[in-house]
This record gives structure tokens, C-alpha cells and sequence, in this order.
């Protein structure tokens, strides 16, 4: 259950240091885009001591690595795979890679003794893994999928606007294949890092749409994010009250029930159960 | 001998006891000064000199609105220099960076003494190294306007920077091509000095409401200069980018939030700088979402506080000093933007002063320790960085008083075991925001009983270090060199700590 994950860069100390401070659900430790070719090497090892030295942590620690057509990733899994970390960010990913990289953390999980499975977050950013987004949402590891809507115009040739007309197939594609599997959505970052009434308005249409979660590029993104994705303090009164309510007439023997002259019934109860247990996980109770 | 701090104060200085300790001693002030004899215009600070009889051993006066593009105390150096006058004793409310050339006369005994409320640049390099003969007095704000009314600090010549002169000899900090709006900070020294000289480089024919009245004023000085006005715009005036400066700031809003203080008829001061204007945008947004207007911001204003005046978010606005041009034009323009000198802004013996009346004040450290007491004047080795400023004044008159501040700056923790120099009792200082968590003073059992169900990350300042210590362990600690070079005054004159020379 996510709300933000915010890019760092791997190879930045500086805001590495600070990078739990921002209140997002879980840090993005980037080794691809964000470094350059000359500084893969230091960044992983940055990210690597950086991982050891969060012993406990209540963040989601991401690695986001190279892709799997790059010379990088087995190197940076190597560094990366420890204990303190949750999840592995896979880009320009396909069904057949996520396979492979399911069975590359079985083995390094198994030599390294890790005790919990490494998570995967595959990133859709090609025409194809837009046709695949159903089967990558399918693997074991993986529990949440982003939309990279920046690559996947490059691939379909497409110019990226801020309105996002453009990428609303591919969206909703990312939406239905992760509801199904009960997985988080998360949308594709708002790049305009100056435009905050830009970031709420995308936020507020992804939310709209289905997205669970919005990656930031900036910690500045991170407040306007965890405010949109959050549940609002009206919903989360409204949820109380239907628990109540609920509780009442199950002592009643009354299956369905009404409040506010409105009938609650199992779909109902379902959204006020999933709005307690956000607000909860987000500490907003 | 130690003060109540702990702290050493050289003989001859009375000891700091408490911040409150000021309200059993009774008000003393001189004699204001009238002079009703023909003011004499000079075209040069030397034929002043000559002809009003500054000499060896003298205390001239300076103020600082001109701040870093100001030429009047530079100029004046030049004189003395020139002249070759020793001993004397330079009382400027604040030295800038552009205040360099007094270095060399501090080197040569020309000037041997120095009291101010704020020094940094080369001068305090100078002064940290050992070099100023008698001991630097650091004051407040507030505490030099006690100061000069008390005749404890005896002036012999204040030499004012004034924007437009007229005819008259009445001054004003509104017109002239270096307007820089307010003088709050000289109003004193006009008052209560022997002799009091203008310095302009505009004359105009009249001046109506004038800061300085010529009924003050002995002599004018016309120069073709003096300074710069885009200089007044020094420091940072504008809102943080920087991510963790508005994380702080964001929780600092949210803070006041919690404890109720942004409501109507609140007042508010923060420092100029990014941090403490991105807790004022944070709470002009609360502000307009709940329409509400507070009755006063007072300090130093900027254009930020000019904007929220021009909203109508606040009824008036105090100005004891213009950070940018913006807040000049406004103060010049601005029915409802108000003067006031350093005495009614924070004189601890003024029966009300304007930090008294305070909800809360945002403030800046160098360094706090666990005691909350507060360091602004020199960094971790002793270097002269600062100075309190309207920093204790504030402190002590806000209700609440709130340091925002990073918990670690350049891999060194700002929580100290025990501040390098004491500048504001801890006594004073209520909450210290960071962005790692959030601390409130043990003193302040209702603030704490307040925030009891809070969502906010609140936590024992002794956490806080622990967490600092994690990131960047334990850092080593400086000793420093025995010298003593300096004091530091609290409000009510007494010393809270002193300054030493700095390690060779």
C-alpha cells in the first residue's frame, strides 16, 4: 500500500542523507537514468553502504537498477541485494525479463540468506509491456506496477503534454492489470517540478482514474502527493461511521443497513474497511 | 567569575542571572539632547571632524540600514585613518562585509574598542583572531536602545547615514536616491548622543514627518555618496527552495496550526531568511484558505510581508528596518506600515514594547543545545559569525518562541551537549523544528499538553542528538583559546556568555 515513492539519485550523498526526511512511503534509490555512464560504479557502492546502514527502517527501500539489455544490472543486483532492501525497480521491463530477474533474486536471496522476498515494481515504458501489463502484474514478486509515461512516448513517438490526453490507454491499461491482481498502481512522475497546482491536478485525474500512488521527482512532490492519495479526513469520518453502523446492525442480524438515509451494503462496507485500513497504514487515525 | 549559565564573565561585568531579572531594576535615562543652535553643513566628514572636534579616545556611533551597500561608516574609517585618531571606540548597531576597511584599523589601534549587535565579513574575522585591544561588547537590539538611554553606552558623535536631508537639517530614510526606509535602529542614538551628525547625499528642500528631527540634529554632512541602496538588500530574502528548509517550514506551519495561533488578530515576526519566509507563505496560505487577518508582523520587513500587508492579511506592519527595496517603497507609501526605533521594538525597560505583544517569533540557530539555549553569534570553533540582533528580544517577548532550524548543516550537528557561545537563554526559546523531528522545551508543560495527540514528530531534544550523532557521530570537541576577546550582553546589560579567540 503506497501513496508516494521519491526518486533519488544514487549517486547524490547529499540527498541521500535526507532523503527519509520528505514523508513519502518509500525511496526510488535510482542507478539508472538519474547517474551517468562514468558513475555506475560509485553510485552502486554509495547505494549499497547507504542500504546497510538503514538497519531499521520504516520506508520501502527501491532500488531502481539498469535494465536488463544494459551490461549494469547483474552488478547492480549484486551490490544492492541485502537484507534492508524491498524492492527491485525494473525499467523498460518485459514479461520475459521479469522472469529472468525473479530467478536471478531466488539465487542471490538464497546465497546471501536473505530472509524475505525481494519485491519487484516493473516500470511500463514500451509499446509492449503496455500489451503485457497483465501477465507482468501476474508474476509472484511483483506488487505494484508504474506507468514510465516519459520512455513510452519516445517509443510511441508521441509528444508528452500536461493534460496527458496521450497517455490515458496506457493508464488505464496499468490500472486494470493491477486492480485485478490487487496490486498498487502508480502513476508516472509529474515532471514539472515548479508546477504545484500542475502536480495536484495530475494527481487528482490518476486518483480519479484508479492510480493508487505517484512517483515524485522532487522532494518538493512528495506533500502534494501524500495529500491527494491519502484518504481525506471527511472520508476517513465517514468510513468510521459506517463501521459503526454496521456494527450495530450486525447485532441487530441486519445484513444491509442505511446511514444518512443512503443504503450500506457489502461494496459499501468493503470501501469504508479499505479507507480505515489507508488511513491507519498512513497514520492518519 | 560564572554566570547562572554557567558561563565565565570577565571582572568588572555584572553576571547574567535570568531573561527576567531585568523587570526588579528601575528605568534609567539621560537627559535626551535638544539643540535649538543653527545647523552647520559640511561638504566633507573631515572638515566635520576638524570643526566639531572629534578626537583620540571618542565613541562614534553608526547604524546599519544600509547594511551592505552602506559608505558612511567606510568613509568615516577613511578619516580617522587620515587623521591618524587612536583609541577610539566605534559603536556601529551592526558591521557588514563591506565594512572590511576597518580591519586595518582595528590592526593599528585606531579604533581599540567596539560595541555592536551584529558583525560578520572580515571584521569579525579581525576581532575573532585577537586583534581588537579592549574587549568587543556584543549587544541586542533592544539592549543597545537600553543601553544608550542609560548612558551606558556613552556616545560621543552619532554619525547617521541619512537618505534626504532638508534645509532644516531634518532627516528621512523615505527619499534620495539611497532611500532605505526605517532607521528604527538610530532613533536612540539620535536621542541620547552628545552630538549628532547627518551624513546624506541628497538635500531637498522639506521634509515633512521626518525620522530624524533637526531639533536632534548639530550637523549635516553632504556627500556625493553614501553608498549603495541596492546593498540594503543583503542576506536571503527570498522563500527556500531548498527541500528540507520547507519540510521544516511546512512543519513549523503545521505546528502553529496545531497549537491554534494562526487566528484572527494574531502577530507574527520571522528573520528574513528562506526558512523562516517559507513558515510565513505556509501561513498566509492558512491564513487565505480561513480568512483570517492578524493584527501585526513587525522586524525587519520584506517585500513578502509587503505582499501580505497589500492582501490585507494583516491591520499594520512594525518596520524597525527595510530588508529590500520593496518594503522601502512601502514604508514610504503604506498608511498602515509603521516605524519604529530599536526602543519600541524591543527595550526590555519600554513598559510595552512591540516583542512583548508577539504570538510567536521564528528564529534561526547556529547551534542549540540541551538546555535549548541558543548559539547565533559564532560558529562550532569560535569564529564570529552573527550576533543576537532582535534574536533575544524576540525570544523573550514572543509567546511562543519557535528555531527552525536543519539538524545537521555541512555534516555537523546544530544540537549541541552545550553551546560554543550562549547568545538567547534557553529559558526563552520554546520549540526547535527540524526535519527530523520536532522539540519542545520540558519549561513548557502547556505547549506539550497542547500537542499531546499531535500527528507531528515530537520528540526529547536529547532524541534529536542521538539521531544527529547516528548520521554524523560524535563530532570532536574544539577547545577553545583562554583569551577572552569579548561579551556577550543580554538584553538588560548583564553577560550571558563571553567570546574567545579563536585557536591558532
Amino acid at each position: 500500500m503506497r501513496r508516494s515513492l521519491l526518486f533519488i539519485p544514487g549517486n547524490n550523498p547529499a540527498m541521500l542523507q535526507n532523503a527519509d526526511v520528505f514523508e513519502s512511503d518509500g525511496l526510488i534509490l535510482d542507478l539508472e537514468d538519474a547517474v551517468h555512464i562514468n558513475e555506475k560504479d560509485s553510485a552502486r557502492m554509495l547505494v549499497s553502504h547507504y542500504l546497510e546502514s538503514k538497519q531499521t527502517h520504516s520506508l520501502e527501500m527501491i532500488v531502481r537498477i539498469n535494465g536488463l539489455d544494459t551490461p549494469y544490472f547483474q552488478k547492480d543486483l549484486q551490490a544492492v541485494v541485502c537484507q534492508q532492501l524491498d524492492t527491485i525497480m525494473l525499467p523498460k521491463a518485459k514479461v520475459k525479463d521479469v522472469l529472468d530477474l525473479s530467478k536471478m533474486l531466488d539465487e542471490i536471496e538464497q546465497t546471501k540468506q536473505i530472509s524475505k522476498e525481494i519485491k519487484i515494481i516493473p516500470i511500463i515504458e514500451l509499446a509492449q509491456s503496455v500489451l503485457e501489463v497483465n501477465e507482468l502484474a501476474r508474476f509472484p514478486r511483483v506488487n505494484g506496477i508504474l506507468l514510465g509515461a516519459e520512455d513510452l512516448s519516445t517509443d510511441l513517438e508521441i509528444e508528452r503534454t500536461k493534460p496527458g490526453l496521450e497517455i490515458i490507454y496506457p493508464r488505464f491499461c496499468v490500472i486494470y492489470a493491477c486492480k485485478a491482481q490487487k496490486i498498487d498502481a502508480i502513476d508516472t512522475p509529474f515532471t514539472d517540478t515548479k508546477d504545484e497546482q500542475g502536480l495536484s491536478k495530475d494527481c487528482e485525474t490518476a486518483k480519479m482514474f484508479g492510480m493508487n500512488a505517484k512517483t515524485a521527482i522532487h522532494p518538493n512532490q512528495v506533500s502534494i502527493i501524500n495529500d491527494v492519495f491519502s484518504p481525506s479526513e471527511k472520508n476517513i469520518a465517514w468510513a468510521k461511521r459506517v463501521i459503526e453502523a454496521k456494527k450495530k446492525a450486525e447485532a441487530s442480524g441486519l445484513a444491509v443497513f442505511s446511514l444518512d438515509g443512503k443504503m450500506i451494503d457489502k461494496p459499501i462496507i468493503d470501501r469504508a474497511i479499505n479507507i480505515l485500513k489507508k488511513a491507519e497504514k498512513f497514520q492518519l487515525l | 567569575m560564572k554566570n547562572s549559565l554557567q558561563r565565565e564573565v570577565p571582572v568588572g561585568f555584572k553576571p547574567f542571572v535570568s531573561p527576567t531579572a531585568f523587570q526588579k531594576k528601575p528605568r534609567i535615562m539621560i537627559p535626551e539632547k535638544n539643540t535649538n543652535h543653527q545647523i552647520v553643513f559640511f561638504e566633507s566628514l573631515e572638515a566635520m571632524f576638524k570643526e566639531m572636534g572629534i578626537s583620540d579616545g571618542m565613541t562614534l556611533s553608526f547604524h546599519h540600514h544600509l547594511r551592505n551597500g552602506d559608505e558612511v561608516l567606510n568613509q568615516t574609517a577613511k578619516v580617522v585613518e587620515k587623521m591618524g585618531l587612536k583609541n577610539l571606540h566605534f559603536a556601529p548597531s551592526s558591521i557588514f562585509p563591506n565594512n572590511a576597511c576597518l580591519s586595518s584599523l582595528i590592526k593599528n589601534k585606531n579604533i581599540t574598542s567596539i560595541t555592536t549587535n551584529y558583525l560578520n565579513g572580515d571584521v569579525a574575522k579581525t576581532i575573532s583572531q585577537g586583534y581588537l585591544e579592549n574587549l568587543l561588547i556584543m549587544e541586542t537590539h533592544g539592549g543597545r536602545a537600553r543601553s544608550i538611554e542609560a548612558g551606558e553606552l556613552a556616545i560621543d558623535f552619532a554619525i547617521l547615514a541619512t537618505p534626504a536631508v532638508d534645509c532644516m537639517g531634518n532627516g528621512t530614510g523615505s527619499l534620495g536616491k539611497n532611500a532605505c526606509g526605517a532607521l528604527g535602529y538610530a532613533i536612540p542614538d539620535l536621542k541620547f548622543s552628545k552630538k549628532v551628525i547627518l551624513v546624506t547625499d541628497t538635500v531637498v528642500d522639506k521634509i515633512d514627518n521626518p525620522e530624524f528631527p533637526h531639533s536632534y540634529v548639530d550637523a549635516v554632512v553632504v556627500l556625493p555618496s553614501i553608498g549603495e541602496q541596492k546593498g540594503i538588500v543583503s542576506g536571503t530574502t527570498k522563500i527556500t527552495t531548498d527541500p528540507v528548509g520547507l519540510k521544516i517550514a511546512r512543519d513549523a506551519a503545521k505546528l502553529l496550526h496545531e497549537l491554534g495561533m494562526i487566528k484572527t488578530g494574531f502577530s507574527m515576526q520571522t528573520g528574513a531568511g528562506g526558512t523562516s519566509l517559507a513558515v510565513a507563505d505556509f501561513v498566509k496560505k492558512q491564513m487565505l484558505a480561513q480568512n483570517i487577518v492578524g493584527s501585526f508582523a513587525s522586524g525587519g520587513i520584506t517585500a513578502y510581508y509587503v505582499q501580505m500587508l497589500k492582501l490585507g492579511l494583516f491591520e499594520k506592519l512594525y518596520d524597525v528596518q527595510c530588508f529590500d527595496l520593496e518594503a522601502v517603497t512601502s514604508y514610504r507609501d503604506n498608511d498602515h506600515h509603521f516605524a519604529m526605533s530599536s526602543s519600541e521594538y524591543g527595550n526590555p525597560m519600554e513598559p510595552n514594547p512591540i516583542v512583548n505583544n508577539l504570538d510567536f517569533v521564528i528564529l534561526g540557530a547556529t547551534e542549540i543545545d540541551l538546555d535549548f539555549n541558543v548559539n547565533v553569534t559564532t560558529d562550532s570553533n569560535n569564529w564570529l559569525i552573527g550576533g543576537s540582533g532582535g534574536h533575544s528580544d524576540t525570544a523573550h517577548g514572543a509567546k511562543v518562541t519557535i528555531i527552525t532550524t536543519n539538524l545537521i548543516k555541512s555534516r555537523m550537528p546544530i544540537i549541541k551537549e552545550r553551546v560554543t557561545t550562549c547568545t538567547t537563554p534557553g529559558e526563552d526559546v520554546d520549540v526547535l523544528v527540524t526535519e527530523r523531528g520536532i522539540a519542545i522545551n520540558p519549561k513548557r508543560q502547556d505547549l506539550l499538553a497542547q500537542l499531546r495527540n499531535s500527528r507531528l514528530n515530537i520528540k526529547p531534544i536529547d532524541e534529536l542528538l542521538t539521531l544527529c550523532y547516528q548520521i554524523t557521530s560524535k563530532p570532536q570537541v574544539v577547545v577553545h583559546d583562554k583569551k577572552i576577546i569579548g561579551v556577550v550582553k543580554y538584553r538588560d546589560g548583564t553577560i550571558i556568555d563571553s567570546l574567545y579567540q579563536v585557536k591558532k
